[in-house]
């Protein structure tokens, strides 16, 4: 960092804040941030206690949510340990909205309040902004408006039905969440204004389109005998809830409506699960470069950069493998030093950057990075711009366990013949569909019992976890017919699980 | 363009009903841990929140996941002497090829735990609980009042003014003064109309006409929009609160043969005790009387833990509880509970007193007299005679044993068990 010699007059030098500085700080980071090019959703500002903090956490993040005994299961978690002094809590949270809601803690000094606008404000509002993913999968306009109908639906639907029917049915639908989104798909926009007026013909349509695929009384004649009849789904579905929620036979209306609300909120955050390091990393840059930059400009004294400072790093710390603190690779230490790298290799490129990054290295940096923020997302992010550097920095090697070899083995480390090899596992490891088992509907058995039949493709031989059956007991629930799920490597039949369980040779 | 909200003013308990439906799915959970709680607790702190803890896999919320085995590579930084090839064995915990995931998923932490706020406790603790008798629900007239709406009235001050009402007042008035004049007024100007449409040249009849026309309208506009006596005020009327109030009297053998370990057992039982009737009653008053051969009224340090020694006669206490019961606590406007804990000891021609002290004046006075006996031994001659009284007066009077602290709740639980009627 250069010892600037500020003349200007800082905005503050004290650790308090007020509104008026607050706003004087968002001011002064809305100049920078556009003389950067950062496109942004306009920004609301809330600043909330650390009650309502605990309390936003709990609820995933969202101003609102339908009421579940589950959020109030992480309240408690949250409230028990932050009590005891056992973890902060986040200094902001932000939500993908138009405009973009982010909610600062009172408890923040005004350099924390600065760093997470810039953070928050900035960084993350225009990664929602800009990303890819976001931009397809989610309507940041309608969110809120979304969640507001899905709270008083559910709401309604507890009046009607009954608080437990509800909650009986949200815990399946909750089991099956992270099954529950499309992923390659486009999902068919809707506003929520209509979502409301739509609800009630669509709750008449899918039960009508329900009762035709379950008709049991003869068709036309047409229908032959001796003609097999296609098989159902006619393609394996991966998207379970929207499979259920069009086609299970036994589900009221409501019950639909509910599986789809469910669906859509996993939808909606599907994409901030694909991009953690990413927009963690982005944001952390932003933050990093426009309160350096405030420094420059003589905006902020010296206390305030060094206060700054010591929590930007606490924030990108990045425990060693062998630490007892290590839980896995800090996102946003991961995220911050790519995007820090990134920059590096344009402005100041190698032999080596030049080598593997001949397209970029020597580019002007600021369009590079927003290149690098729209169109990517971790996986494919990693896959394309970790450099040797950034490896050799962190000193990353990879371990393979083998449950067929006695040891682990160590496949490579921060070498010539390793970068590829890191860059690829790392990847990886932030492919959803590496990290969540591959189940799809296969079959139902439309002329018979109905049962739903599902299989498994084990990905490197990795087994189902030990709450498979517990999660079949949710599917039963919704499907309302029997379930089986076969476990396959390769075309090998390796495990099949069962609901209801099966007594051997007491079957009738 | 950005905007400000100062959000800190908003309710912060959002998330209560979620927090509340979570306690009522673990119920049985909590209700175990507050029963052990109660029994592990010195007795001082009965009085505060509970951490509970319920095992993991009970609330775990499944979903598929990948199950230990096959092959996987996982990405660490940090890396100091290892190069490729190298092997390492399996149980080296950073090595672990799971690491990564197992932290994730919080296999380290057997149990859930949280902590319920005091309130709460007491819920769970007090559960499925109910008073004896609890009927004498005096209406006091002479502490607590409360306002209420009582409707409307034409005088008060300017911060009661029901602006609604005085406005339809206001209305009413306007159009009863107002709406003869007004409809002679457009009869006037019909004519008016009339007579200048045929072209008369009766002009004085205009004249005339209009005359009247300027002095109605005149007469309209004096018509004030709002007066004084449309002005009316919101009414609100003290009423007495009803109020409940009990009494609570403790009384202790402190005789020799109450050792301190004793005394404690007796403490948590008057602690239990105190704590329901504070929940019940607006107001708990408690005395304290302690005896060995003489009884006298203490406050509650002595009561727990001043010494003496000395014979035992049970009545001296019983028969002050009766003097201040007469003098103080009237029965028509209190609820009188009676506590008794001794461990048995008594002079044997005193129990005979005794009875006869709770069954003649005391009992009748009384909601509930409970007798706890906290020894391990035979059951003496009190113990007999109180019994004869049980079964005499099966609604007010309840006698128990305890032998150690294990037996507290469960024997309270049992005293005040909620009875089906």
């Amino acid at each position: 960092m250069k010892a600037a010699g500020p003349k200007g007059h800082f905005i503050s030098t004290d650790s308090d804040w007020s509104f008026s500085l607050i706003r004087q700080y968002e001011e002064a980071i809305d100049t920078i941030a556009k003389d950067f090019g950062l496109d942004t959703y306009p920004n609301q500002i809330e600043i909330i206690s650390a009650e309502q903090m605990m309390d936003a956490y709990s609820s995933s993040g969202m101003p609102m949510q339908y009421h579940h005994w589950s959020y109030g299961k992480h309240f408690a978690a949250i409230d028990h340990n932050y009590r005891r002094g056992q973890m902060g809590l986040a200094y902001e949270i932000v939500i993908n909205s138009n405009p973009c809601i982010a909610y600062l803690m009172e408890e923040n000094t005004m350099t924390m309040q600065a760093l997470v606008i810039a953070h928050a404000c900035y960084g993350h509002n225009s990664f929602f902004k800009g990303n890819y993913l976001f931009r397809t999968w989610t309507e940041a306009d309608s969110i809120i408006d979304y969640m507001l109908f899905a709270r008083n639906y559910i709401n309604l639907c507890e009046q009607r039905y009954g608080e437990s029917e509800v909650e009986a049915l949200l815990d399946s639908c909750h089991a099956l969440m992270n099954y529950g989104v499309d992923r390659y798909k486009r999902p068919h926009p809707i506003s929520a204004e209509k979502e409301a007026l739509q609800q009630q013909q669509r709750e008449e349509q899918l039960q009508r389109q329900v009762n035709d695929l379950w008709r049991t009384i003869p068709g036309s004649k047409t229908d032959c005998e001796d003609s097999t009849p296609a098989p159902f789904p006619l393609e394996p579905q991966e998207n379970l809830l929207y499979f259920i929620e069009k086609n299970a036979p036994l589900l009221e209306p409501w019950q639909r409506e509910v599986i789809r609300i469910v669906r859509k909120t996993a939808q909606y955050f599907y994409p901030q699960r694909q991009t953690q390091m990413m927009n963690e990393g982005w944001a952390c840059f932003w933050h990093y470069t426009i309160l350096n930059e405030m420094y420059d400009r003589g905006l902020v004294n010296d206390a305030f950069i060094l206060e700054f400072l010591q929590s930007h790093t606490s924030v990108i710390a990045q425990p060693p493998f062998d630490s007892p603190h290590y839980s896995g690779i800090n996102p946003y230490c991961l995220g911050f030093a790519m995007m820090s790298d990134l920059r590096r290799i344009c402005e100041h490129p190698t032999k080596e950057d030049r080598q593997w990054f001949p397209d970029i290295a020597g580019s002007p940096w600021q369009q590079t990075l927003q290149f690098a923020m729209r169109n990517f997302k971790d996986e494919s992010f990693v896959l394309q711009f970790l450099s040797p550097k950034v490896i050799r920095d962190l000193k990353l090697f990879c371990a393979k366990d083998d449950d067929q070899e006695p040891h682990i083995e160590i496949t490579a480390i921060h070498n010539a013949a390793g970068y590829r090899i890191i860059r690829e596992q790392l990847a990886g490891q932030y492919n959803l569909g590496d990290r969540e088992p591959n189940l799809q509907v296969n079959n139902i058995d439309i002329r018979g019992n109905r049962a739903m039949h599902l299989q498994h493709y084990q990905h490197n031989r990795k087994p189902l976890g030990k709450d498979t059956l517990q999660v079949l007991k949710h599917l039963h629930q919704l499907w309302g017919f029997d379930i089986h799920l076969l476990s396959l490597q390769g075309n090998e039949v390796t495990e099949s699980y069962h609901y209801p369980e099966m007594l051997l040779g007491a079957h009738p | 363009m950005s905007y400000l909200i100062d959000r800190r003013l908003n309710g912060k308990n959002k998330s209560t009903v979620n927090r509340q439906r979570f306690l009522r799915r673990y119920k049985k959970h909590i209700k175990q841990a507050v029963a052990d709680a109660i029994n592990k607790r010195s007795i001082t702190d009965i009085n505060s929140g509970e951490k509970i803890s319920i095992p993991d896999r009970d609330v775990k919320e499944p979903v598929f996941s990948h199950g230990t085995g096959g092959e996987r590579s996982t990405i660490h930084p940090g890396n100091k002497e290892f190069v490729p090839g190298d092997t390492l064995p399996r149980s080296s915990g950073g090595g672990n090829g799971s690491g990564h995931q197992a932290s994730d998923g919080g296999e380290g932490l057997d149990d859930f735990v949280f902590q319920i706020s005091h309130s709460e406790f007491l819920d769970f603790m007090f559960e499925d609980l109910e008073l004896p008798n609890l009927v004498k629900r005096e209406l006091m007239g002479g502490e607590t009042f409360v306002y209420r709406r009582a409707g409307y009235t034409t005088s008060g001050t300017p911060n009661q003014i029901n602006i609604v009402r005085s406005l339809k007042t206001a209305n009413a008035r306007r159009i009863a003064l107002g709406s003869a004049s007004k409809k002679k007024l457009k009869e006037l100007k019909q004519t008016l109309l009339q007579l200048e449409s045929h072209g008369t040249q009766d002009h004085e009849k205009i004249k005339a006409l209009e005359k009247k026309i300027a002095a109605i309208e005149l007469k309209l506009k004096r018509i004030p929009f709002i007066d004084s006596f449309d002005i009316k005020y919101n009414l609100s009327t003290k009423q007495p609160l009803p109020s409940s109030k009990a009494v609570m009297f403790c009384i202790m053998d402190v005789s020799g043969s109450m050792d301190q370990a004793t005394k404690e057992l007796a403490k948590r039982f008057f602690i239990l005790l105190y704590l329901f009737l504070q929940r019940n009653y607006d107001h708990t008053d408690v005395v304290f009387i302690r005896h060995h051969t003489s009884a006298k009224e203490v406050n509650e340090e002595e009561f727990f833990y001043s010494r003496e020694t000395g014979g035992t006669i049970v009545s001296s206490a019983l028969k002050l509880m009766n003097t201040i019961m007469d003098e103080r606590y009237p029965v028509a406007e209190w609820n009188i509970y009676g506590a008794q804990a001794s461990d048995g000891d008594n002079w044997n021609n005193d129990s005979s007193t005794c009875a006869a002290l709770l069954e003649q004046s005391i009992l009748p006075q009384l909601q509930y007299f409970s007798y706890i006996e906290i020894t391990s031994r035979e059951p003496q001659n009190l113990w007999h005679q109180y019994q004869l009284l049980a079964q005499q007066f099966p609604d007010v009077f309840a006698i128990q044993n305890i032998a150690d602290a294990s037996d507290i709740y469960p024997v309270f639980r049992q005293l005040f068990a909620r009875r089906q009627s």
